[in-house]
């Protein structure tokens, strides 16, 4: 893997078919991203941040082009080899948290874990850890119903978080959230980027989320119209 | 280890939804191993009534005698050889003596075949004994199907015609000794049971037979002219095909069951898999590969047989057991079954029908649960993250 970057798209291209006709939700997508950033794809619904952060996460590939993740070409994964990536390397937050139902938040936080086949005593320390960045190693016995909505995706970050992963690919982590939440939530995030190195990256159109970023690439139509980067520290 | 444990988790998780399946599914096994378990009984049954009644331990047969063609009786009957009268001798067998006759009971007319037996003779479950009498009368014992089809009951006279072995006719009145209550019918349909060595006088043939019925458990096996050996093998072949053609109807209701309950089991995974897209969508993000997915997923259909197992053997051993040791009641009206029948039918249950359902259920269920899944095999994870299925 190049160490100067952790993610390098070239030319991509993705290209959805309508019928008769294409939707084209990216078109030309040249990014790259260094270890430790906190960016964000932004921009309105059908702008294309999910589809390439999918790209990026290897759970989908592009229709032309190249993406590089972590020293693996996402178009030449097979299903198992980008499923490793994303066990090993990749932790995903979604907007609507999408925790396991039946298993607790402890058990919940394990899961990428058990993946790995990692021995019970190493997973409970690494599970109580990541809750603790959280804030919620008191609630590791509740099953997710029982929690309030920001708890519920604050589990989901101590789950992307748990095996230490490279990369932490956030959807949209505060579209159901309401303030005081999506702001306790980013904070967490930002510290985890700042104390373990993490690399973020977020698809989001909400104005809080962005206040938070340090780059800020703006999508249109499927094109980047703008890569910001913030030298400043932000305002939180 | 992983797999076997989240579905365990899983289908513990689904609750309600889980236990309803595992019930109806535990139904079913205690159902087919239930009415297995009857077949197995009741052939049990008919096939040693019928041993002890009628075929005893193997039977000569005089080389003309054909069962189904009572016109061949008038030459089926011979002198009995000499090592077979030494076994009559020592009680080892018994010789049948058969003939065709016409009977009148209540002035009707009605064919019927004479069987002269030995009253003495203990080898057939038969209470020939009723047979000893001093009266010159002639004694005649029936079965209570025979009673029943004649009108005749104990101490009645019935007029019997027949023609001896001349041709001449003769006839007589015969007095009902007793009528027999007999699950065999083939010892009590139309048939009239009269001492042999009378039978020998009206018959004008002494010391002949038409057939030798040998103790059982015997093993004479010797050859003779005009006589020929049927092994039990031959003689039950036409039972058993009947026991073969009454297990197909029956297994046509276990069939049904099992069927039943794996609808039930394919609709699960069904709902199942549609349900929970989005969860597939999730685990798949979290770095479980599509054969994972659906290794999981058919060992959650697969565990509700497992389940189901044990739930079936938490209830089905006390009640198979109690059913099996007071026998199972079958109305009258089972009679015309064309077995013979008990009033009660004590099933049995071998540990090869319960471990061989058992297994049956799981390997079926386990296909049943696999089949659903494979649509897992062509799901993207961008698509199951939004909840659609491909």
């Amino acid at each position: 893997m190049n160490n100067s970057y952790l993610i390098k798209t070239e030319h991509i291209k993705k290209i959805y078919p309508m019928g008769l006709t294409t939707l084209i939700a990216l078109d030309d997508i040249n990014l790259t991203f260094k270890k430790g950033e906190f960016a964000g794809l932004v921009g309105p619904s059908g702008s294309g941040k999910t589809t390439l952060l999918n790209i990026i996460g290897a759970l989908d590939s592009p229709s032309e082009g190249s993406a590089e993740v972590l020293g693996k070409k996402v178009e030449t994964l097979s299903h198992r080899s980008a499923a490793h990536l994303r066990n090993w390397y990749i932790g995903f937050i979604f907007q609507t948290f999408n925790l396991l139902p039946v298993y607790t938040v402890f058990e919940n936080v394990e899961f990428p874990l058990l993946l790995q086949n990692i021995p019970s005593p190493k997973r409970k320390k690494l599970v109580m850890e990541a809750l603790e960045w959280v804030g919620l190693a008191d609630r590791a016995n509740s099953k997710p119903a029982h929690l309030s909505g920001g708890e519920s995706q604050r589990v989901a970050i101590a789950r992307a978080i748990v095996k230490k992963p490279e990369l932490v690919l956030a959807d949209e982590p505060t579209a159901n959230l309401d303030a005081e939440n999506s702001h306790h939530i980013m904070r967490t995030m930002v510290q985890l980027n700042e104390e373990l190195k993490i690399t973020f990256i977020f698809a989001t159109h909400d104005e809080k989320v962005m206040r938070y970023l340090k780059r800020k690439i703006s999508l249109n139509d499927g094109k980047v119209e703008k890569d910001e980067i913030f030298e400043l520290e932000v305002k939180k | 280890m992983i797999i076997p444990r989240l579905a365990f988790k899983n289908i513990y998780g689904a609750g309600l939804r889980t236990w309803l399946n595992v019930i109806a599914l535990s139904f079913s096994f205690v159902a087919i191993i239930f009415l297995q378990g009857l077949y197995n009984g009741m052939n049990n049954q008919v096939e040693k009534a019928t041993i002890d009644a009628l075929y005893g331990g193997g039977q000569y047969w005089h080389n003309n005698y054909d069962p189904y063609d009572p016109l061949t009786l008038d030459n089926a009957h011979g002198e009995i050889p000499a090592a077979l009268q030494k076994l009559i001798k020592e009680k080892k067998a018994v010789p049948i003596l058969i003939w065709q006759a016409t009977i009148y009971p209540h002035g009707r007319f009605q064919n019927a075949l004479l069987k002269g037996i030995t009253p003495e003779q203990t080898i057939l479950s038969i209470p020939t004994s009723v047979l000893k009498t001093d009266e010159e009368t002639i004694p005649a014992l029936i079965g209570s199907r025979m009673a029943k089809s004649t009108g005749l009951k104990k101490g009645d006279y019935v007029t019997i015609r027949w023609r001896d072995v001349n041709g001449t006719f003769d006839a007589d009145e015969a007095k009902i000794v007793e009528t027999m209550k007999t699950n065999v019918p083939d010892i009590d349909n139309g048939q009239l049971w009269i001492p042999i060595k009378k039978m020998r006088q009206m018959t004008a043939i002494p010391d002949e037979a038409t057939i030798i019925v040998l103790e059982k458990g015997s093993q004479f096996n010797e050859k003779f002219d005009n006589w020929k050996r049927k092994n039990l093998n031959f003689l039950m072949k036409d039972l058993r095909a009947l026991f073969l053609t009454k297990s197909i109807g029956g297994s046509i209701f276990y069939i049904l069951l099992l069927f039943l309950a794996m609808l039930a089991i394919f609709d699960t995974q069904v709902l199942s898999i549609f349900r929970r897209r989005k969860e597939m969508g999730t685990l798949m993000a979290l770095g479980m590969t599509r054969s994972k997915l659906i290794q999981l997923f058919t060992l959650e259909g697969a565990m509700h047989a497992i389940l189901a197992a044990v739930v079936a053997a938490i209830y089905g051993t006390p009640l198979l057991i109690y059913i099996a040791s007071t026998g199972y009641g079958i109305p009258e009206v089972a009679d015309s079954y064309g077995f013979a029948l008990g009033n009660r039918i004590f099933p049995v249950f071998t540990a090869g029908l319960i471990i061989g359902t058992t297994l049956l259920v799981l390997i079926v269920t386990t296909i049943v649960s696999y089949l659903p899944t494979r649509k897992i095999a062509k799901l993207k994870p961008t698509d199951a993250l939004r909840g659609k299925l491909t």
